[in-house]
């Protein structure tokens, strides 16, 4: 008895794009079979947009600013950092479930999963960051801009969250269990977040503090967006929020797909 | 007939020529190592075409890993081996073509439904467009799955689980087939199940290896056993000829303790059976199970001794590590945990 291998097909070069959507759009019927997946990035930032405006934001003041004008882009941000979480968990528990080992024998494009993964990302956050505008517009934010301004913001928090995801995705196969991701990822979201220009202005931080909490990335891409949404000097913000997204991609993006090749 | 070789030795057949090969699966010198531990020790192996192979071994033995390197997962760090001719390393991409994988635990995506599911490998594995929905209502209903097909794979039994796993493994109709203990963790029936469809499966000519830890399973499916143990293989036959050296059938005799045990061992010197001690046990394979059983307890008998315990069995993996290595099929937990 003799059989011929079947030959390598020969694959457009949108090929492993093609790929890359098939993982993308499993994770995102994940959200519509599991809702509770989108709990972290939809009712977690409306509570803190609501909290913010209406508890903590009398005590806050920003001079020359409503306090709801400089409040949304920080959740803006906010949301789409908790929301990168989301890469951590998923990827643990594929990890985990073995099917990151079948897609390993699999003749698909190997970045196909985590360009998969970080695409599904991006568009949960277009989903939440629509929903955050509306929710913004609800309590009183307002655009000083334009519209162009607006979706130069959007892209800027888009391009943000997409950077991000690529860190959560390397923790995620890292550490291989997902509550052990969730548990992880935590530690490195909150000081980011909290310890920063996202909901109160810096100078009311600590010197030392003052330091980290003004150049760290969520900071950089808040001012951005606050520019971007509110008028004034923008170019300079934009710069470096843009340049703080090359180096975390070129960083993690490397790492994650280490961490890829070796996961079983 | 005449003009049909000399077109095969025209230039555009000699690549295929070239591939053409009766065995599906080949190593030579298979060496894997994880930090300081040796989970393959230069393991050889050939699985000839459109046969089932059983890899036999207790947990830690390497079954897993020479899958994942077959499999193209992991790259071995000495030795070479081929899919259907084509190298592991070198030509994986070939290689994932001609091979499904089908692991211990059901590698479904548990979000998505059963159809969700196929429909998502046959993409991955670049199906035409057209077949993809065919071939997975097709094998929705092979695997009896075809009620459950639009419920999240979450909601499914062990065994249909198991089962949606195998039905994932053969979307792309692979010639070759790695299962990785395919039935572990199942109840007897859906274990049964399994076994009359990987049965199917060689009617097909599918190609299988098979890793397990069940002499019974081994026996059942495979025509060629090869016995692993940490890392090396250390018997190649069929499952008939392994028991056989056995004996076919196990008489394990239980007494009050050590000493009584030794006793009834004397009792039972000077004739065909070897009585293995073990404690207050005494372990005899026998040929003829039978009357071995009735003569052995008819000098026992004799000697005014009875045993406390009697059990007559299959020989089991055990049995057969204690025949061919002297040792018991003792779990390599440090190699496990490294490998999982």
């Amino acid at each position: 008895m003799a059989v011929t291998a079947r030959p390598v097909p020969r694959r457009p070069v949108t090929g492993a794009l093609s790929d890359a959507t098939a993982i993308a759009i499993r994770y995102l019927i994940a959200y519509r079979r599991v809702p509770q997946l989108l709990v972290f990035s939809t009712i977690q930032p409306v509570i803190f947009v609501l909290m913010f405006r209406y508890v903590f934001g009398g005590a806050v003041r920003v001079p020359g600013v409503d306090y709801v004008d400089y409040l949304m882009p920080g959740i803006f941000v906010q949301t789409v950092v908790f929301g990168a979480m989301g890469a951590a968990i998923g990827l643990a528990t594929d990890l985990k479930s073995g099917l990151l080992e079948r897609f390993r024998s699999l003749p698909m494009a190997p970045s196909a999963v985590l360009a998969g993964r970080t695409f599904a990302d991006t568009g949960r956050n277009v989903f939440v960051a629509l929903l955050m505008t509306a929710v913004g517009f609800g309590v009183g934010w307002r655009i000083h801009t334009n519209l162009l301004g607006y979706l130069a913001a959007i892209g800027l928090v888009l391009l943000f969250g997409y950077a991000l995801s690529w860190v959560f995705a390397s923790l995620g196969l890292a550490v291989g269990d997902p509550e052990t991701a969730q548990a992880a990822a935590f530690p490195l979201m909150a000081p980011l977040v909290f310890a920063s220009s996202a909901f109160v202005p810096v100078a009311s931080m600590p010197g030392w503090l003052q330091v980290f909490a003004e150049h760290q990335p969520v900071s950089v891409t808040a001012s951005a967006v606050r520019a971007l949404t509110l008028g004034g000097p923008t170019a300079w913000y934009v710069i470096q929020a843009i340049l703080w997204v090359v180096v975390i991609v070129a960083v993690a993006a490397p790492l994650a797909v280490r961490r890829y090749r070796r996961a079983v | 007939m005449i003009g049909a070789s000399r077109n095969l030795t025209g230039s555009k057949y000699l690549g295929i020529l070239s591939r053409m090969t009766s065995t599906a699966v080949s190593a030579r010198g298979v060496v894997k190592r994880f930090g300081d531990v040796l989970a393959l020790d230069g393991v050889d192996l050939d699985v000839p075409l459109g046969t089932v192979f059983g890899l036999l071994g207790p947990n830690g033995a390497g079954k897993t890993t020479m899958v994942r390197i077959l499999s193209t997962i992991l790259s071995p760090d000495a030795g070479r081996a081929t899919v259907l001719g084509h190298d592991v390393v070198t030509e994986a991409a070939a290689v994932r073509y001609n091979i499904g994988l089908a692991g211990q635990y059901a590698a479904i995506d548990q979000n998505l439904t059963g159809r969700e599911n196929l429909r998502l490998i046959g993409r991955l594995t670049h199906l035409p467009r057209e077949q993809i929905a065919r071939r997975g209502a097709e094998l929705l209903e092979r695997f009896d799955l075809t009620h459950a097909a639009d419920r999240p794979s979450r909601t499914y039994s062990g065994g249909m689980k198991r089962r949606l796993d195998l039905a994932a493994a053969l979307v792309h109709q692979p010639p070759v087939l790695f299962l990785d203990e395919p039935t572990t963790g199942l109840d007897p029936h859906s274990r049964r199940e399994l076994w009359d469809m990987i049965r199917e499966l060689v009617a097909d000519k599918t190609t299988v290896l098979l890793t397990t830890q069940y002499l019974e399973e081994a026996d059942i499916l495979a025509s060629t056993v090869a016995v692993i143990d940490q890392g090396r293989v250390i018997a190649l036959d069929t499952p008939a000829a392994l028991k056989a050296r056995l004996g076919g059938t196990v008489i394990e005799l239980g007494f009050a303790d050590p000493k009584t045990a030794a006793a009834a061992s004397g009792a039972l010197g000077g004739t065909s059976h070897r009585p293995e001690q073990e404690g207050p046990l005494l372990r005899i394979a026998s040929d003829d199970g039978p009357k071995g059983l009735m003569d052995i307890l008819r000098r026992l008998d004799k000697a005014s001794m009875t045993p406390v315990t009697l059990t007559v069995r299959q020989p089991s993996l055990d049995d057969v590590f204690l025949a061919l290595t002297g040792h018991h099929a003792e779990e390599a937990k440090h190699t496990e945990e490294v490998v999982a």
